[in-house]
């Protein structure tokens, strides 16, 4: 087992074009954020803050602009063959299971995609048991009862399973999932979230979880990292920064959710536009500190000068913020 | 006299072989200036609640039992007065709001239609009201001009809630108005419907599946399954310490931020929510429920009285608290 | 794993058939073709090849029905019901021959368009334009004459004017489908280009393809009937459209001799009915939601 980082981007940006005359937009703009192996991270933050541009270009299904992504301390080629080999290693879990599976394809030939691709499997006994084998961790048993069935036939719950079987049956190190429970209803997503676990416990996956829920975060990442307008704000170990968080906006999430005992910061307005970031720290215009006066001190900075890139890798906490690294941040 | 009062509500959609009952006899009331939260999921029958207290319902559905408005039932009202009832006297907020405008007109001629049709307002005199809702909801007035798809997500739930003001309700209901916002957009929604139901003492109705948001926003809380309420009672009891199992799963589902026993530790429930076309025998929650005995299978349970002003459909319930 | 795959296709096939079933009008418009079908291939033997024959006509000239000849007799004696039943093969024939190649033609140019997008998209779309805005007849009367009169040139002139309306309609469909997740999740699996349109794609766009088909053909048949008619068919094989155009040079509108038009008429807008209905049933079974089908 290598003793650096599982997957690793260093310095990574993506701009997208932007429409007529527009200015393009910089969806991720400088992130430095590492996995370990066995290793859960949560990548938090609101639409538009660049999580899901980010989760695809760790996957080589984007190409950056700038920086570089390596899995297992080799960087990434994005020739189609390199690429190619890439995703037997790296796979991905979609939002909606109902979108992810083609209507037409039964449970069998949804997850033996894969297989196939990658022509993994000379007989077809050994690709039946392939398939069993990961329907089976999946948690959908016994397997062979799914084969024939279609996903219109099964609930959200066991489509998402038949979606995280199909990214099994590759035997990848690294799942990146993308609001994996979302769609699903609520007594459901304790179970696809126990399941997450369970592969991490019993197969060492590590996982990357995008999503907006910090709950998610809480149930089942190590660390997390708080990500706004195309940059990490924040990472560290999930119990410190979700219980003791540093940055305002951080801050500000943890506070408007129904049990918090802070009183309620609720932020005005909208999350800005990556076409159109604010100059210094790109928080700044929406921050309540700034706006309440306690930050006086480093305000001048604040609206200035823009923070460094946030190395989120590791056991330790970062924070990009003047004010919370000038003074103490509460 | 409560503003909203629902007995034994029933409704089924088909008939013969092939009913599907999605509402089984459901018992709610509502008071004028208060907020009651229902949560519940997929196929438990809350949308067609919502949408049988206007009659809203396909002509497939039948529905029996009494749903009265200020004592007025809407099941037996005659057309006429249904219309008027409509929007003036209730009205929806739909859920996937944000796929509920019209895509090819304004905003300002959306939200006027309602005052068209039931105040018969000059164009002019809606023109003003838009104006006049737009910056009750937190949008500028200069937005009426402009089309949906110009708006984000949370700008256009405030324009879903702006239309639901438009002819002065008095009752809201909310069919999951924040699901699908981020968690800022929610907590802004959300503080603008608390605000807006406290200034024109508004009743509202608020349906969920995420028990946090109702127990933090409603006063009371009705927990639905497989087409009845299995508890009921003030919010924050409800949601902290529920006496329903499924009511405890539903709590649990989205864990407490520094909780430890939550901390890698995610709880569901085996099984997915009941078809309401297959309901199991007996209880219908008993092949998912931790703590199911083996009469749970055999007899249906009614509501028991589980506290003060609380009520929760399991056989525990009586035994425990005696 | 095969034995998986025949129970699912049995599967599918049962409730096809299943779905179908409910459509009465498909149902009718089935057994029209099945009939037909069954005259077109018994053909050899109920009349045989020398019901064609100038020199051994059976009947005289222009006899109007009896009960020797059910719909009379042709300018050279030949029986007309027998010129019927044979003419339909050439009919059917041709039909299917060129609604094929078109469909043909009109789904990969559409696939290739809708998946590859970009400047190829445009490329293409402009070729199917102009394709689409040149009246398809004229420029098969171009392509008959052009090339040497034969069955297989009727064939190639359908099939290449009328690929356009299946492309423009395919790649629309595909580009509907590329936007679902699972097109997504097919390249995060490490699938390429041609995994993509064949396995994902080109399933999803078949219904369309095949309803687009059963409608072709009926518009085939009245093609290759009209160019016949015209005079650019095959003269040396026997053709409703080729009856027609007999008819008509033998004077039997002037004459009054409805015997001989009427039935290969009657007979083109019979098939192209039943292929009509069958088209729809198709459709809408295979169909009901965009891109969902069973």
């Amino acid at each position: 087992m290598t003793s650096g980082p599982l997957l690793a981007a260093s310095g990574v940006h993506v701009t997208f074009p932007g429409r007529r005359g527009a200015p393009p937009a910089r969806a991720v703009d400088g992130v430095d954020l590492e996995i370990g192996a066995g290793e859960i991270v949560a990548l938090v933050g609101e639409s538009g803050c660049g999580k899901t541009t980010l989760a695809r270009t760790l996957l080589g299904l984007v190409r950056p602009g700038a920086g570089a992504v390596s899995f297992a301390g080799e960087p990434l080629a994005y020739t189609s063959r390199a690429l190619k080999a890439y995703r037997r290693r790296a796979q991905l879990v979609l939002q909606d299971p109902s979108g992810s599976l083609n209507p037409r394809h039964t449970v069998y030939e949804a997850v033996a995609e894969g297989l196939r691709i990658h022509r993994a499997h000379r007989s077809g006994a050994e690709e039946r048991a392939a398939v069993a084998e990961a329907l089976a961790r999946a948690g959908l048993r016994p397997p062979e009862r799914f084969f024939l069935r279609y996903p219109h036939e099964l609930s959200g719950g066991q489509r998402q399973r038949v979606v995280i079987a199909g990214a099994l049956v590759l035997e990848p190190e690294l799942i990146v999932a993308d609001e994996p429970v979302a769609s699903l209803d609520a007594s459901v997503r304790g179970e696809i979230l126990a399941l997450l676990l369970r592969l991490r416990d019993e197969l060492g996956l590590s996982a990357l979880v995008v999503t907006h829920d910090l709950g998610l975060a809480w149930n089942i990442a190590d660390r997390v990292a708080v990500m706004y307008l195309g940059r990490v704000v924040e990472t560290g170990p999930v119990e410190s920064v979700l219980t003791a968080p540093r940055h305002p906006y951080t801050r500000a999430l943890l506070s408007v959710l129904p049990e918090s005992e802070t009183p309620p910061v609720v932020l005005a307005g909208e999350p800005p536009d990556p076409a159109r970031i604010p100059s210094g720290c790109r928080f700044h215009a929406r921050c309540h500190v700034l706006a309440s006066g306690e930050a006086a001190q480093v305000a001048d900075r604040c609206r200035t000068e823009p923070l460094p890139v946030l190395r989120a890798g590791g056991g330790e906490r970062g924070v990009a913020c003047h004010w919370a690294v000038a003074g103490d941040g509460g | 006299m409560s503003l909203l009062e629902i007995r034994d509500l029933r409704v089924t959609y088909g008939s013969g072989a092939a009913a599907v009952p999605a509402v089984r006899g459901v018992d709610l009331r509502l008071e004028a200036g208060s907020k009651l939260g229902v949560a519940g999921e997929s196929g438990c029958g809350k949308s067609t609640l919502a949408l049988a207290l206007l009659r809203l319902l396909p002509q497939t559905a039948r529905l029996e039992g009494e749903i009265l408005l200020d004592g007025e039932d809407v099941l037996t009202m005659k057309w006429g007065r249904l219309r008027a009832v409509r929007w003036a006297g209730a009205s929806i907020v739909f859920q996937g709001a944000m796929h509920s405008l019209n895509a090819v007109r304004r905003i300002g001629d959306q939200i006027a239609e309602p005052l068209l049709v039931h105040r018969r307002a000059t164009p002019a005199e809606a023109r003003k009201r838009v104006g006049a809702l737009l910056e009750q909801v937190g949008l500028p007035a200069s937005r009426a001009a402009g089309y949906p798809h110009e708006l984000s997500g949370g700008q256009r739930q405030r324009v879903m809630i702006a239309m639901a003001l438009a002819c002065e309700p008095r009752l809201i209901v909310a069919d999951e108005p924040t699901t699908a916002l981020d968690v800022m957009i929610q907590a802004q929604i959300l503080r603008l419907i608390e605000r807006l139901v406290a200034e024109e003492s508004l009743g509202l109705m608020m349906i969920s599946h995420d028990l946090a948001v109702l127990a933090d926003t409603c006063d009371r809380l009705a927990v639905m399954y497989a087409g009845r309420i299995v508890e009921e009672g003030p919010a924050g009891e409800v949601y902290r310490a529920a006496a329903h199992p499924y009511g405890r799963a539903l709590s649990s589902a989205f864990p407490r931020i520094g909780d430890p026993a939550s901390r890698r530790a995610p709880r569901g429930l085996p099984g997915d929510p009941p078809d309401p076309a297959a309901l199991p025998d007996g209880c219908a929650f008993h092949p998912r429920c931790p703590v199911a005995v083996a009469e749970c299978a055999e007899d249906d349970q009614e509501l028991r009285v589980a506290g003060a002003g609380r009520r929760a459909a399991c056989l525990h319930v009586g035994r425990e608290s005696g | 794993m095969t034995s998986l795959a025949w129970e699912r296709r049995r599967g599918s096939a049962t409730r096809f058939w299943k779905a179908y079933r409910s459509h009465r009008a498909g149902l009718y418009g089935l057994a029209g073709l099945a009939l037909i079908a069954l005259l077109a291939l018994t053909a050899p033997w109920t009349v045989g090849a020398d019901v064609q024959s100038v020199t051994n006509a059976p009947g005289t000239a222009l006899e109007s029905p009896s009960a020797e000849f059910p719909l009379g007799t042709d300018q050279f004696g030949r029986s007309l019901l027998g010129l019927l039943i044979w003419g339909s093969r050439i009919s059917l024939l041709v039909g299917l021959l060129a609604a094929v190649l078109s469909v043909a033609i009109g789904t990969l140019v559409g696939v290739l368009a809708g998946h590859y997008g970009g400047w190829l998209s445009t490329v293409v779309m402009r070729i199917t334009d102009w394709f689409l805005v040149m009246p398809a007849l004229v420029l098969a009367i171009v392509l008959a004459t052009v090339m040497s009169r034969s069955v297989w040139t009727v064939v190639l002139a359908i099939g290449i004017t009328c690929w356009p309306t299946t492309a423009r309609l395919v790649r629309a469909q595909t580009i509907a489908v590329e936007s679902r997740p699972y097109i997504e999740r097919a390249t995060a699996l490490g699938g390429g280009h041609g995994h993509v349109m064949a396995r994902h794609v080109l399933p999803n766009v078949m219904p369309l393809v095949l309803a687009q088909t059963t409608l072709g053909i009926s518009a085939a048949i009245l093609t290759e009937a009209t160019l016949a008619f015209l005079g650019l068919g095959d003269p040396t094989v026997t053709s409703w459209g080729g009856m027609l155009q007999d008819a008509r040079e033998a004077g039997a509108v002037s004459s009054g001799h409805w015997w001989y038009l009427a039935p290969p008429g009657i007979a083109i807008a019979l098939v192209a009915l039943a292929f009509t209905l069958c088209g729809r049933a198709v459709e809408s079974v295979l169909n009901p939601r965009l891109g969902v089908g069973r």
